[in-house]
């Protein structure tokens, strides 16, 4: 599909771009993460304890809020309309976007992740185990937030709206995705467990998402 | 080929903007939407690229293409340029040439025949308004598509860029296109008036 | 010649630093400190350097001085970094953890994100005037903000580590040490300024290119209607 493809190029490279916004992600989940610690003190046993939630909870308010202007960019500069209007079903559109929304904003965060390991002395399976639920769960947190940025262009509103509307959707990844971590560092679970699980939410999520977003663009658009 | 509304309604934050609406064009032909602001001329060419749903009424292409509805085979050009300024100009326009699909022209020509060839590897955020206009003219050019739906087409155009662009309609109609266009100004080719918001 | 003087000064002190004798304590791993030390001065001077230029923004709106504070960011950034980087390296053998909530190790932490935060504003805003206005509040305000971090992350840190693992100055620096580090220190000051020049004129040649390029934009094309070639319009 050379449409989704190139649909894909082109927000990858805006994303990337002079004003995207695919690095100020990860510089907030930074920041995030090294705001942490001043809240709960520098202590570095509880620190490592706590690191694998502190590293989600990140991760999490990182890729929600770089999900803002998904499609509300292309709705005021008129783009949208001729991408529902285009022969490229409007739901495949959407899963191109939180794609290449994923790749550009998504990636690079657990690319970051053993880099805030290290502030937040976890050892090298722990920083593992985070890097891979992470890179398991983000596309569900994408996937699931691309429905709000839609709402977002329905309400002509975003921000902390979408943040209100969107992060009780995530509340099952975020269980699942620290769980697993958990799993992984200290038992007694096996770590295999909430991990499949964390995966099936990413499928269906990758299912569901476009398709609500889609139906609610369809509506949103005057 | 043959664009027709039959009895079209059309309400919009609670207000009717028109209704028992009958449009229709037919291939080679042009139909210029005219009336004072806030008739319903952009609701009608929403309502005709399917950006819209109409409260009563259809929409239908008859003899278009059997397997495609009437917005896959419609070019829309609304207010809004479609642009992204992080993009250069030949980003901008093959973005869409490869996106939209189907039958394609060669952008750099495309380019050419809206006078923006010499601006290609420019980012699109140096275009002034008529040339921000030009490349989303570009766009109707680059991808052949026989509906367009244009709404105020020749604002922001200067007067080369007025002429270009009925030079343009002229080449559109003569293949075999139709245009439904809504404007305020003469379109500068032989259109049928449509008039709205006269009684209302 | 500024680039060769740095060059000649780094190895002297490059090789100096190498012949610098083991400490007693902490054995050949004291050697960090003379790549360590200098790129932690830096990191506070290029932030002081990019103040001074941001007063040049907003009081006598000079574009040089725009260009100064532009091209100082990524400089001190990495110098920044470099010092973190170093700093952790030392800290693994010394103290057992490449990361530990120093106040002081911290406070350079926050420097480096709040140099990140201002490339990141650079990075977002178009038009290079508007930009340098924003960066220039946003540096004084971190030129003023950073002495405050710096003592309230004591001030916190010291809430739950009385005995800090720091002592850079409680040992007394030997001149078998102190002589390398000067001449390293006044070697990355030169390094500084070499890549500030360089990365300065690039600016400039950036801004050129860029109104050059919208002056070519706002070029009427004279290309005729309908369909002619590709044309060509001058050469710019």
């Amino acid at each position: 599909m050379s449409a989704l493809a190139a649909l894909i190029r082109r927000d990858i490279r805006i994303a990337l771009r002079v004003g995207g916004g695919a690095l100020i992600g990860v510089l907030f989940f930074l920041t995030v993460t090294v705001l942490m610690p001043f809240a709960v003190g520098p202590d570095l046993a509880l620190l490592s304890r706590l690191g694998p939630a502190i590293l989600w909870l990140g991760a999490l308010l990182a890729s929600l809020l770089t999900l803002d202007r998904l499609f509300t960019a292309d709705h005021e500069d008129g783009s949208l309309d001729l991408i529902v209007m285009s022969r490229t079903p409007l739901e495949l559109a959407c899963a191109a976007k939180a794609l290449a929304h994923w790749i550009a904003a998504g990636l690079p965060l657990i690319v970051a992740t053993p880099v805030l390991g290290l502030l937040l002395n976890l050892d090298g399976t722990a920083t593992l185990a985070v890097a891979a639920t992470l890179l398991a769960g983000t596309p569900a947190l994408t996937f699931t937030g691309m429905i709000g940025a839609a709402l977002a262009v329905t309400l002509h509103r975003g921000g902390l709206l979408l943040a209100v509307l969107v992060l009780p959707l995530s509340i099952p990844v975020l269980i699942f995705g620290v769980a697993a971590s958990q799993a992984a560092i200290s038992g007694p679970l096996p770590f295999g467990t909430p991990f499949s699980i964390l995966c099936a939410l990413s499928l269906a999520s990758l299912v569901i998402g476009p398709f609500a977003a889609a139906a609610s663009l369809r509506h949103g658009l005057d | 080929m043959r664009l027709s509304g039959r009895n079209l309604k059309c309400v919009r934050g609670g207000r009717e903007v028109f209704s028992g609406l009958d449009v229709s064009a037919a291939a080679g032909e042009a139909l210029a939407v005219t009336g004072p602001n806030g008739a319903g001329k952009t609701s009608l060419l929403r309502v005709l690229a399917g950006l819209l749903v109409p409260a009563e009424g259809t929409v239908a292409l008859e003899g278009g293409d059997a397997e495609l509805s009437l917005p896959e085979q419609a070019h829309y050009l609304g207010h809004r340029d479609a642009l992204k300024p992080a993009l250069s100009v030949m980003e901008n326009l093959s973005f869409w040439r490869e996106f939209l699909g189907g039958k394609t022209e060669d952008a750099g020509r495309c380019l050419a025949a809206v006078g923006l060839d010499h601006a290609e590897h420019l980012p699109a955020a140096y275009l002034s308004a008529g040339q921000r206009r030009r490349l989303s003219i570009a766009r109707l050019l680059s991808v052949r598509r026989p509906v367009w739906l244009l709404d105020e087409p020749t604002s922001a155009l200067d007067t080369a860029g007025q002429a270009l662009f009925v030079a343009l309609m002229r080449d559109h109609l003569a293949s075999g296109g139709l245009i439904v266009a809504a404007t305020h100004l003469p379109l500068g080719i032989e259109a049928r008036d449509l008039r709205m918001g006269g009684a209302a | 010649m500024l680039a060769a003087a740095t060059a000649i000064l780094l190895a002297i002190g490059l090789y100096q630093s190498a012949m610098a004798p083991d400490d007693y304590q902490q054995g050949a791993t004291v050697k960090i400190m003379f790549i360590h030390v200098p790129n932690a001065w830096l990191s506070m001077f290029v932030w002081s350097v990019m103040s001074v230029a941001a007063l040049g923004t907003l009081v006598w709106r000079h574009p040089l001085a725009d260009v100064a504070a532009k091209a100082a960011a990524p400089i001190g950034a990495a110098f920044t970094f470099l010092a973190l980087v170093t700093g952790s390296l030392w800290g693994r053998p010394m103290w057992g953890t490449y990361w530990e909530w120093d106040a002081r190790l911290t406070s350079v932490l926050i420097l480096f994100l709040m140099y990140l935060g201002l490339m990141a504003l650079w990075r977002a805003v178009e038009d290079p005037s508007r930009a340098a206005r924003a960066a220039a509040v946003l540096t004084l305000v971190g030129a003023i903000n950073i002495p405050i971090i710096k003592f309230s992350v004591d001030w916190w840190n010291t809430l739950h580590q009385p005995a800090s693992v720091l002592r850079m100055g409680g040992s007394t620096l030997d001149k078998a040490f102190l002589w390398p580090l000067l001449v390293m220190a006044i070697a990355f000051s030169l390094l500084f300024i070499t890549l500030h020049l360089a990365a300065m004129r690039n600016e400039i040649l950036r801004r050129r290119v860029r109104s050059l390029q919208m002056m070519q934009a706002s070029r009427v094309s004279f290309t005729s209607e309908a369909g002619a070639g590709p044309k060509e319009i001058g050469a710019a």
